[in-house]
């Protein structure tokens, strides 16, 4: 591996002072899975990493009683959301998405932000916080700005972020009552796999319990970056949920997904594997809303 | 481009100066001669490099040896006693045939410690889950997975007919 000079910040304004000094030369580590990859394979020679490990607020993971709102440090790694007794009751999604990341070695050293920030097509992090309307805080030179989780990528590997800004936290608003969610990531094998396909339902029905008030149906590995299958969602809104309906959504999801052939699966099975999965994902909300009455 | 870092290896305070590139995995190895912990893929694939760092299991060929400093580390050297008497994991691998070439089971070993350690009942599945990212490219794991649950406390059924 190339050498390089590792920094450990305490503050995120003294790492960004640090990146504006050598910008072109260094590079903001995580956990490490994806940039120690990277270096070690020559993709990336930085000659600084900062890491953002020192950073006590970046590793926060609480709720608000009062407001209702959850909030993620971009530190916060992938066994602590699986851990999480909160995450599993209130956020299956996202329960569902990072327990199946990696191993849990790798679960143990990643992190919710350095996920984001990867901007694979495949990152299973990003899907639930995506359907859970999840607003990511960035804070660079120019201060600090908020962005919505779906709006973070542009293509593979790329985010919007600027040179020198970083990810501190997710924020998610409290879900409305009679709400369920799920995820799957469905690849070919149970361990150390990449989703041939990553699909996230997100359902909020009425009082009467079947009438679609909200719908969030997410996409990984559907196209060069997550997406929301807007045409579904649109489609299931106002519409009586059961599982016609549902299988409707799930075609309409395939349609307007991006999916193309590529090592690891074919186009036309992504596209099966869409409408299948929307509609087991969407009955399994169902089942959780009326679980919980 | 170096630093010096502090922390305690299989009990042991340890003091060393590291490069800021190398990875923990070099330094046990290259630099501290405890070749028990291996090196497979070296990209947090296979877990061969698996120890225990603040009782969580992580790829040592990930991690960073000055991210060390200040941490409580255990690798497979650490774990018979002083006498040679296996820990209980160990002794479990060797008597139900958890062992073919040896290359993973350092690896197996230390992430079934740090599952056992967390959830000394884990069923089945929590191992299965626990050791997915550890590869073994001779077994079938089945012998593997029965070891770790023959190291696990015993189970004491409630046999009295007294309800709590």
């Amino acid at each position: 591996m190339k050498p390089f000079k590792y920094l450990s910040p305490t503050t995120v304004e003294e790492a960004i002072a640090f990146h504006v000094r050598h910008s072109q030369t260094s590079k903001y580590i995580g956990g490490g899975t994806d940039v120690i990859v990277k270096v070690k394979g020559g993709f990336l020679e930085p000659d600084y990493l900062i890491s953002l490990k020192k950073i006590e607020a970046l590793s926060e993971l609480h709720k608000n009683e009062a407001t209702g709102e959850l909030s993620i440090g971009a530190m916060v790694t992938h066994a602590t959301l699986e851990k999480s007794l909160m995450i599993q009751k209130e956020y299956p999604i996202i329960y569902d998405a990072v327990s199946n990341i990696g191993s849990l070695q790798v679960r143990n050293m990643g992190t919710i932000g350095g996920n984001l920030i990867n901007a694979v097509p495949s990152a299973d992090g990003a899907i639930p916080l995506i359907a859970l309307d999840g607003v990511a805080l960035l804070h660079g030179p120019d201060g600090e700005r908020s962005v919505e989780v779906k709006d973070l990528f542009i293509e593979p590997y790329k985010t919007i972020l600027k040179s020198g800004e970083i990810l501190k936290k997710i924020t998610i608003q409290p879900q409305a009552p009679h709400t369920g969610s799920a995820y799957i990531k469905f690849g070919r094998r149970a361990a150390m796999e990449l989703p041939l396909i990553g699909i996230g339902v997100l359902l909020t029905v009425n009082d009467d319990l079947v009438t679609c008030a909200k719908a969030r149906i997410c996409l990984g590995v559907a196209a060069p970056t997550p997406m929301r299958a807007l045409d579904a969602e649109i489609f299931l809104v106002g519409k009586k949920i059961d599982e016609k309906t549902l299988i409707e959504a799930g075609k309409i999801a395939a349609d307007e997904s991006k999916v193309r052939d590529s090592v690891r699966g074919r186009a036309w099975h992504r596209k099966e594997m869409i409408r299948v999965q929307v509609r087991r994902m969407g009955l399994k909300c169902l089942q959780m809303i009326r679980n919980n009455g | 481009m170096t630093t010096k870092i502090s922390f305690l290896l299989n009990g042991d305070k340890i003091s060393y100066t590291v490069k800021d590139h190398w990875t923990l995995l070099h330094l046990l190895r290259e630099k501290m001669g405890l070749i028990g912990t291996k090196e497979g893929c070296g990209n947090g694939e296979c877990g061969a490099c698996t120890v225990i760092v603040d009782k969580l299991a992580i790829n040592s060929c990930l991690y960073l040896a000055v991210e060390a400093d200040g941490k409580t580390i255990e690798t497979i050297e650490g774990l018979a006693s002083t006498d040679g008497t296996l820990h209980p994991i160990q002794q479990s691998f060797v008597d139900n045939g958890g062992i073919q070439c040896g290359f993973c089971t350092p690896g197996m070993i230390m992430s079934s410690k740090a599952l056992l350690d967390e959830n000394p009942k884990a069923n089945l599945e929590e191992i299965k889950h626990a050791l997915a990212g550890n590869i073994c490219r001779c077994t079938g794991y089945i012998q593997i997975f029965e070891s770790v649950e023959a190291a696990k406390e015993p189970v004491v059924e409630n046999k009295g007919g007294q309800n709590e």
